[in-house]
């Protein structure tokens, strides 16, 4: 076997190779429609193009699934974070909407803390019910993924608030040495979330739990606490997502905000390459999972794909990549390629037999 | 090991019955305050299942019922639907249970009535439609359809917008922020305004896309409008929050909106009222969500059997920019 | 052996893993009516090359003919249809399922269209008798013990008319009695004419059925030999490679001495320690340096006793102390605090984190008891994995292969690793040596000897009587989830003794501990 193509194999074989093939290729469909898709350019100071639009666009989808992918590393689900970015940001909008100066940055201050905080207990409430009360991911989640949505409409009383407050406003769509502020907040808590589970031995605590509870409880793993933490984290991220969500509008949409985030969130989690099983988990294939899922939307948006083909067009890409991510389909592709390996020298063997 | 799997699933049966319960509590909290027997007054009892609470609009428009119900004296079952059919086609059912003497609701989406229609019928309940229409074929399903003319309003700013650029030389492109892709709003609206603009060969619609109705999503789509096209004239945005989204993009863009991009939306909430005020926006196509009053009339001449229009539009107007100063401090929603 | 043709024939058979070559160009027949034994250390490539028959992995050369005609089975399904059955060693059916439904799962009778439920139960309990087990196969099958999934397992793989019957280590849950009774199934099966690949670690098994041996080393093939031309002595060298004086020296160390520990220091007493529907209240010291060992059939309590010591079961009455100080140790975080050690018997689902490496597999016991705020450094990491994986002989010695890619014999030797880092007092070891090629349980028993000079406490756990008499100091007893007798393993006692405890129960050994 020659050395280029193992070097190709290992290439082709890692496990982010397919969902950055199938990302360059929605680019490079976009770049066909439109030329100037991939050009970025300096404008007031900021940068400025559907590059730029994709990342800052993908930074709270970013933040939700990183949460997710450690919530799906113990193996679980955390079905209420759409419901947590929606109260979050009903809380901080209505919080400043109350201020006598929204622009005061004590008052937004004060507002995300207490939004923040808010977010925390719930995070805190589903990992009573799951590492506590041990009901399943799924169903636990599930009750404050309902009642959470309710409660953000209660917060908002149905209404959209709209607030208008600059230091708020820069959460969405300010901008910071010329990259967006939601970006710059992205990558900051995606540091956060690597140190913290890389540097530490969290992470592969958590891969542990997830890849075998029982085994983990015996080797002296507080698993209860990982799993509480997990949940806490995951409703971390989804707060400051609902700050960006809301910020990037300047209004809190009870009913809209974070509507679905949770399934692309899962979704970019298993693109990444993290099972839904539980066990290992890859930040940095959720952040490309996040990325292909924006890029998705936008290419719609920018190549003006009828809406009515644009949800097939979506469902066939995601299909597309997910089969490329099953073991199993990529193995029976493997099969079906003829086998290239020689067969191993049999014959100068000393062979004992006995005659049947 | 074994004990220890079915233990895990009895707790997570049971937690999903308590979920189950919790959804159902939420649903049904909209009518558990009247029960009994619904024949046991004088009183006419009206069963209605909403959407949802989905916006500003819906709000408005369930306070109006409400109001217009406790004002007339009939007694209002009220159900939210939670933007599901499976929920609505439930509380239908409930009603026809109950035998409330009318019911009337804005339908989730537009197909799969007739069985629970039929329903309603064999119990000789008849059965008001607000908001939004159904597309049974057989139109004795239910005695008529109160709410706005979404086509209407689609052409209306259509008008308005020929009425502006007759003088207009060149092409003016304009960019289109539908609602909820199959909707019903979105199609009508879109429909009204292509029949409107076909006056003036110069309109040409350059691009089309769902922004579901969302602050969020009008901008989103807006932003890629804004660099695919270099030329944009005009916005028609289907809703207010779409076009308040698309406000971002587009002073982001550097550009102004209502000068550089003249924008059309559909509905006079709040928040769309005060940026037509402010001369953001140029055109509102009113929607309005006030159609209680109207509602309660129709519901107490179908209970007493007389004839009623199979089409009833809501009392409704347009703004300009004037207009809107104007009307804003008295605006109810 | 009466025809001329084997059923089924592999040739020059290779098989890649990353950074291994689990097979390398290995020859392999099988004939109707014969039961032909697979023999091999762990890692020797008996589980890759069924795998490689069963269609689980396809072969990166060679080939595969059944009856004459070449196969290449796309999965175990396709290997099924086409008559070839495998039973794994770790039972693969839902314990969630009754018998009958485990049995019949996807080829259920049908009449109409719909399941007839009644003529599975009927042919399932058929099946059944035929192997001489008569349960009620509407049970749950999770409700048995593994010796009977294990025979359910089989019963299922020869009712889809097998011609070729794989059993990959059958016996290693059984007890004898249900050994002896596989062995007739097997031999009735065979005189059937079907041809049984079996693969065993237990010598005396393969000698008292098998008519053929191949035996494979390190992916190689060693030899095809008949059963009556092997001495079992030169069957064990060809296995290991190596002359068996490491074996046979261990082996004249007869007995240790039970009064010198004792006298020492009690590490560990349990005072009336039990759990309702688990196990009796039991009494036992275990002194520093001792090894007790923990006699008893397939499921007298032998497990239960050292999940109560180590807190993975609660304890509802009696008393714990360890260093002479009152432990409540209601969780394993509480033991591990007090240097005790747990290597469960079920590896895969109480013991490893399979997709973790062998380097985080060992050291997570230690990084638990540090918090997860502390992590080891990656250097004491790499020096503390490197030590233990020579010490072990861990093969492959790769710190970062995937644990679940090691042979059952390395899992264990990992498992052990893992504790031993976190130098404990007192090393419970349920079954360390079940399931493993004698080359790596020698090197286990020989460790637990060292441990024990060394002054570490151990409690072995083991069906193997000799294994248990050989190593220590005091053999306690169970039977029926009792401790029956504590015997202080001096020149008096032997099999015999330790078995008549067994078999009888608190007769007068009941006291005789010194």
């Amino acid at each position: 076997m020659s050395t280029v193509r193992t070097r190709v194999t290992t290439i082709t074989g890692h496990r982010l190779f397919w969902p950055l093939v199938v990302l360059l290729v929605l680019l490079a469909a976009n770049t066909v429609h439109r030329p100037s898709f991939l050009s970025v350019e300096l404008k007031n100071g900021h940068l400025y193009g559907s590059l730029i639009d994709i990342v800052r666009l993908s930074a709270p989808l970013i933040l939700v699934a990183l949460g997710m992918s450690l919530v799906i590393a113990t193996g679980g689900i955390d079905l209420s974070v759409g419901s947590v970015v929606a109260v979050s940001g009903a809380v901080a909008c209505l919080y400043i909407s109350e201020q006598p100066d929204q622009d005061s940055l004590g008052g937004v201050l004060t507002a995300l803390a207490l939004a923040f905080g808010i977010a925390l207990l719930l995070g805190a409430w589903n990992g009573v019910l799951v590492a506590v009360i041990g009901i399943q991911p799924i169903i636990a989640t599930l009750i404050l993924m309902v009642a959470g949505r309710g409660l953000a409409q209660l917060i908002t009383s149905g209404q959209i608030i709209t607030v208008n407050s600059g230091p708020y406003r820069t959460i969405g769509v300010g901008h910071l040495l010329t990259l967006p502020f939601a970006i710059v907040v992205a990558l900051a808590v995606t540091l956060v979330v690597a140190v913290l589970t890389r540097r530490t031995a969290l992470g592969m605590i958590i891969e542990a739990v997830g890849g075998n509870a029982e085994a983990s409880r015996l080797a002296g793993v507080r698993s209860r606490r990982i799993t509480f933490l997990v949940y806490v984290v995951s409703a971390a991220c989804a707060a400051v997502a609902g700050f960006m969500m809301t910020a990037n509008v300047s209004s809190a949409d009870g009913n809209a905000a974070g509507l679905w985030v949770e399934l692309d969130a899962i979704l970019a989690v298993v693109i990444g390459g993290t099972s839904l099983a539980g066990g290992r988990f890859f930040l940095s294939g959720t952040i490309v999972g996040a990325l292909i899922i924006q890029t998705l939307t936008t290419s719609v948006y920018a190549m003006d794909i009828d809406p009515q083909t644009a949800l097939l067009f979506k469902a066939v890409v995601v299909i597309a990549v997910c089969l490329i991510q099953a073991p199993a389909f990529r193995a029976r592709l493997r099969r079906r390629r003829p086998s290239t390996v020689a067969p191993a020298p049999a014959a100068e063997k000393q062979k004992e037999q006995v005659p049947a | 090991m074994v004990h220890i799997r079915t233990t895990i699933t009895r707790r997570g049966l049971g937690a999903l019955l308590a979920a189950g319960l919790l959804a159902t509590g939420l649903s049904g909290c909209g009518n558990s305050d009247t029960g009994g027997d619904a024949g046991g007054t004088d009183k006419i009892v009206l069963g209605f299942s909403q959407v949802g609470a989905e916006s500003g609009w819906r709000t408005a428009n369930t306070n109006s019922i409400k109001e217009a119900a406790g004002a007339a004296g009939i007694e209002l079952k009220f159900d939210d639907a939670q933007q599901k059919q499976e929920n609505q086609i439930k509380a239908i059912r409930n009603f026809i249970q109950q035998k409330v003497d009318v019911i009337a609701f804005s339908p989730v989406v537009e197909s799969g009535w007739d069985t629970v229609l039929k329903e309603a019928r064999d119990a000789k309940i008849p059965v008001i439609l607000t908001d939004r229409s159904v597309d049974s074929a057989d139109k004795t399903l239910y005695q008529t359809f109160i709410g706005s003319d979404f086509v209407k309003e689609g052409r209306l700013s259509g008008e308005w917008l020929v009425e502006q650029t007759r003088s207009a030389t060149g092409p003016v492109n304009i960019v289109e922020l539908q609602g909820t892709t199959g909707s019903a709003p979105a199609n009508d609206r879109r429909k009204g305004f292509a029949e409107a603009i076909a006056a003036n060969p110069n309109l040409k619609v350059v691009a089309s896309q769902s922004g579901d109705f969302t602050r969020a999503g009008g901008k989103q789509v807006m932003e890629q409008f804004l660099k695919a096209n270099p030329k944009i004239d005009v916005l028609f945005a289907h809703n207010d929050d779409m076009g308040l989204g698309a406000l971002e993009a587009i002073t982001a863009a550097g550009k102004v909106p209502g000068k550089d991009i003249t924008i059309i939306t559909i509905d006079a909430v709040k928040d769309g009222m005060q940026a037509l005020a402010d001369g953001k926006f140029n055109f509102i196509a009113e929607c309005s969500p006030l159609l209680g009053p109207q509602l309660m009339d129709l519901v107490k001449k179908v209970h007493a059997g007389e004839s009623v229009p199979t089409r009833v539009e809501t009392e409704e107007t347009t703004f300009t920019v004037e207009q809107a100063k104007a009307a804003l401090p008295t605006r109810k929603y | 052996m009466s025809q001329r043709h084997p059923v089924l024939t592999m040739t020059a058979i290779s098989k890649l893993f990353p950074g291994v070559r689990a097979l390398d160009g290995v020859d392999f027949r099988l004939f109707p009516g014969e039961v032909h034994a697979l023999m091999g250390e762990n890692g020797a490539g008996k589980s890759t090359l069924i795998k490689v028959l069963t269609g689980v992995y396809d072969t990166d050369a060679g080939t595969v003919t059944l009856d004459g005609a070449q196969v290449s089975f796309a999965g175990p399904m396709q290997a099924t249809a086409a008559g070839v059955s495998t039973v794994y060693q770790e039972v693969n059916l839902c314990p969630n399922l009754s018998v009958a439904e485990n049995i019949f799962i996807g080829r259920e009778p049908r009449r109409l269209g719909v399941v007839d439920w009644r003529e599975t139960r009927r042919r399932a309990q058929a099946l059944l008798a035929r192997l001489d087990l008569h349960i009620d196969v509407t049970e749950l099958l999770g409700s048995y013990s593994l010796a009977v999934q294990q025979m359910v397992a089989i019963a299922r793989a020869v009712d889809v008319r097998a011609r070729v019957l794989i059993l990959d280590e059958p016996t290693s849950s059984l007890d004898a009695d249900e050994v002896a009774q596989l062995l007739r199934v097997m031999r009735q099966l065979r005189d059937e004419g079907i041809a049984i690949l079996f693969v065993t670690h237990f010598l005396d098994q393969v000698y008292a059925i098998a008519d053929r041996i191949t035996v494979l080393r390190n992916g190689r093939l060693v030899g095809e030999y008949l059963t009556a031309d092997l001495p079992q002595i030169a069957l064990v060298e060809k296995m290991i490679g190596k002359e068996l004086d490491a074996l046979e020296r261990l082996d004249s160390e007869a007995g240790r001495d039970p009064a010198a520990v004792a006298a020492g220091k009690a590490l560990v007493e349990a005072d009336g320690l039990g759990r309702a529907g688990s196990v009796a209240p039991f009494s036992l010291t275990i002194h520093q340096g001792e090894v007790v060992g923990l006699a008893g059939l397939l499921g007298s309590g032998r497990t239960e006793v050292a999940r109560l010591l180590f807190g993975a079961d609660r304890a509802d009455r009696g008393r714990l102390t360890v260093a002479g100080r009152p432990a409540a140790v209601r969780t394993p975080v509480a033991a591990i605090e007090r240097d005790i050690a747990f290597c469960s018997e079920n590896r895969r689902t109480e013991g490893l984190v399979g997709e973790l490496t062998v380097r985080e597999n060992i050291i997570l016991a230690m990084q638990a008891a540090r918090g997860w705020l502390r992590p080891v450094p990656r250097r004491r990491q790499d020096e503390l994995v490197q030590r233990w994986i020579e010490a072990l002989s861990i093969r492959p010695a790769d710190p970062d292969m995937p644990v679940r890619n090691l042979s059952g014999g390395n899992q264990q030797k990992v498992l052990l690793a893992r504790w031993l880092i976190t130098e404990p007092r007192l090393l419970i070891l349920d079954e360390p040596t079940r399931g493993i090629d004698i080359g790596a349980k020698t090197e286990i028993q020989r460790l637990v000897a060292e441990l024990s000079d060394g002054g570490m406490a151990v409690l072995f756990i083991s069906a193997e009587l000799e294994e248990v008499l050989r190593l220590s100091h005091t053999v306690a007893v169970m039977r029926d989830r009792q401790m029956v007798a504590q015997l202080a393993n001096d020149d008096s006692l032997d099999a015999d003794r330790v078995m008549r405890a067994i078999a009888s129960g608190a007769q007068q050994e009941g006291l005789e501990k010194a």
